[in-house]
């Protein structure tokens, strides 16, 4: 009832092209983004923040990387977690050796250092797809943190091999205490949220969507495979790179260069598989769920009554996950996003039976 | 020479725990068409099955059997749950979803049975035989694992001649053919994975044997994938010899470049050496030549 278009007209190009297209939608955004960028900074404690809210940040710019990589173009890949570490450590390097630089600038080159090894790992899918490609990804998995741990000069030869970030410093603003840090990778996050959706819904990311869905196809109408493959593999990788580097700058705060494991780079693709293939909006759930799930399974089962060991919620965090990717491909391969989008459209004529 | 030949030796028996790995992705590869992520879990997962019986106090044989009961009922379970309701999706989906039944074993056999490293005994002989006046050392062990894989390849070759066996070479060739001609599609599939589990089991014992039963082997054989991509995906003699290939060379490379770079490049180097492959050779050694249709 309070949620339908019909009775809108658009009158000019612009409001067609426009993200939110009807104004329901534009102000649920505003209100969203407010509650982000002031709600939340308002009412929440310096636990949901570590504990929740910026790893929730950091990783849905890495899934929403990925998705630009697997969702929209097609191509899998296993390695998210070593360039997510390909820019942690560019960025690291970047900040320690050029210490005047602005950060913003830093990130924005670790991305692009990123972006050109991710591209070199993509060569191969210029041949091969699918799961052939995954395998290809795994070398760059298994080589890149051996590379940074064996070459020291990535860590600048630091005896223990561990990168400490430096203090993050915005045009004169010390970003220190949790709320500082979250909103420093909102802002971030948000800003390049919304180049990807505007990247996604035009030519490049038509023709990401074209190889996606038939390469041969999209061939024969004019798009050139070798620069849509490697262009979603440029830019998916320049935001796993920025993703890393945030993590690094503003989770972490130190890590080991082999501390970005297969595991994270697995529960990166979880996150898009759960939250939907192919949606800016699914990175986000996705990651906001797949977060959710241990934080529940070690707070749940105590308030009922069970004492489950850390080995065990371990076990069984491997085991829900896995239980709910299958579960997903099944029953809704389009994932939360999908069902975002059926309540939209329930909601359109909600109260009333039809 | 005689240190080149111990590296060698060594690399290629440690190249036939791999192939046995492998070999279980090609049986579901070829029959199925699904690229079996779960593979590596499913080997832990029997592994853990097979030692947990045996700590129980049951004898060898009798968990061996539960084991292989285990497994089976698993191929049941999985094709029950997970394959019949992805019918007619592309392989990636099907990728994705065995991944999932990879994490899903993976923390099942670890909540049942823990994840400690379990030593598993037997009988296999463990002493060095010296080959050359003494020159060069090998273990007895992994004379017992190349047996044991050639025996579990002669047994998968005769199979391949009964009449299921000709059933599943036929549901490799063309499902729909197949099942015009009467063959159930959801029994052979029961059986492929059956048999992939055994194979498993098989892999299980020896790596556990080995190394002890422990979570790391899930890693360990994701290897089995370079493997596949030399050897070819869809043929079995080529994830024989992909693994000895992969084996041998990964060995020699850390003796011999290895040390130039600081070590540690067993991790990868199977890994880099099946990508440089994809670029010359995407179908592998003895794989099916990849051709596409509109």
């Amino acid at each position: 009832m309070f949620y339908r278009e019909s009775g809108q007209y658009k009158t000019s190009y612009r409001a067609d092209q426009a993200i939110f297209t009807i104004p329901q939608d534009r102000v649920f955004f505003a209100l969203l983004m407010l509650a982000a960028f002031v709600g939340i900074p308002l009412v929440a404690t310096n636990y949901i923040y570590t504990a929740l809210l910026i790893p929730f940040l950091c990783l849905a710019l890495a899934a929403l990387g990925l998705n630009i990589l697997t969702g929209y173009c097609g191509q899998l890949s296993l390695g998210t977690s070593a360039f997510m570490g390909v820019g942690a450590v560019a960025a690291w390097n970047l900040a320690t050796r050029v210490p005047d630089l602005n950060i913003l600038v830093v990130f924005a080159l670790a991305g692009l250092v990123t972006a050109a090894v991710g591209m070199f790992f993509g060569l191969p899918s210029l041949r091969i797809k699918g799961f052939y490609l995954a395998v290809a990804t795994l070398a760059a998995q298994f080589f890149l943190p051996w590379l940074f741990v064996k070459i020291s000069w990535f860590t600048n030869h630091a005896a223990s091999g561990v990168i400490t970030a430096p203090q993050l410093t915005l045009f004169g603003w010390s970003i220190d205490t949790p709320m500082e840090k979250y909103l420093f990778a909102l802002g971030v996050v948000t800003l390049l949220a919304l180049a990807a959706k505007n990247l996604v819904r035009s030519n490049p990311g038509r023709q990401w969507m074209a190889i996606r869905d038939m390469d041969i196809a999209a061939e024969i109408i004019g798009i050139r495979p070798v620069v849509a493959k490697l262009t979603a593999f440029a830019v998916s990788s320049f935001f796993i790179g920025i993703a890393g580097a945030l993590y690094l700058f503003v989770y972490l705060g130190s890590a080991e260069p082999d501390g970005f494991t297969i595991t994270m780079s697995f529960q990166v693709l979880f996150m898009i598989i759960i939250g939907g293939l192919g949606s800016i909006l699914g990175s986000f759930l996705g990651a906001f769920f797949i977060l959710l799930v241990p934080i529940f399974l070690t707070r749940v089962p105590p308030m009922l009554g069970f004492d489950l060991s850390t080995a065990l919620v371990s076990h069984l965090e491997f085991m829900v996950f896995g239980a709910l990717i299958v579960i997903f491909l099944i029953v809704e391969p389009h994932g939360l996003a999908r069902l975002w989008q059926i309540t939209k459209e329930k909601l359109r004529i909600w109260p009333f039976p039809y | 020479m005689a240190f080149f030949f111990e590296v060698l030796i060594g690399g290629l028996m440690a190249g036939v725990m791999y192939s046995l790995v492998a070999l279980g992705f090609v049986l579901i590869f070829k029959a199925s068409g699904v690229f079996n992520f779960a593979q590596g879990a499913m080997v832990l997962f029997a592994g853990l099955f097979f030692v947990g019986f045996m700590e129980l106090g049951m004898p060898m044989v009798v968990s061996l059997l539960l084991t292989i009961a285990v497994m089976v009922l698993l191929a049941g379970v999985i094709e029950r749950l997970v394959l019949r309701h992805l019918v007619n999706q592309e392989g990636i989906i099907l990728f994705m979803a065995t991944i999932g039944v990879s994490f899903f074993l993976d923390g099942f056999g670890q909540t049942i049975w823990g994840s400690n490293v379990r030593q598993l005994d037997i009988g296999i002989p463990t002493d060095p035989i010296f080959l050359l006046d003494g020159d060069i050392l090998i273990q007895s062990f992994d004379l017992w694992a190349a047996l044991v894989a050639g025996t579990l390849l002669a047994i998968l070759v005769v199979f391949q001649k009964t009449r299921i066996g000709r059933a599943l070479r036929a549901v490799a060739d063309d499902h729909q053919a197949a099942q015009s001609v009467g063959i159930p599609l959801n029994v052979i599939w029961i059986i492929v994975w059956a048999i992939a589990g055994l194979v498993a089991l098989v892999a299980g014992v020896m790596w556990g044997s080995k190394l002890g039963v422990q979570p790391a082997i899930v890693s360990l054989a994701l290897k089995a994938l370079p493997v596949l991509i030399l050897g070819g995906f869809t043929s079995i003699p080529g994830a024989i010899l992909g693994g000895l290939i992969i084996g041998a060379g990964e060995k020699l490379a850390e003796v011999y470049i290895g040390p130039l770079f600081g070590g540690g490049i067993e991790n990868w180097f199977a890994y880099v050496l099946a990508l440089g492959f994809l670029l010359i050779r995407p179908q592998g050694l003895f794989g099916e030549k990849i051709i596409e249709r509109v």
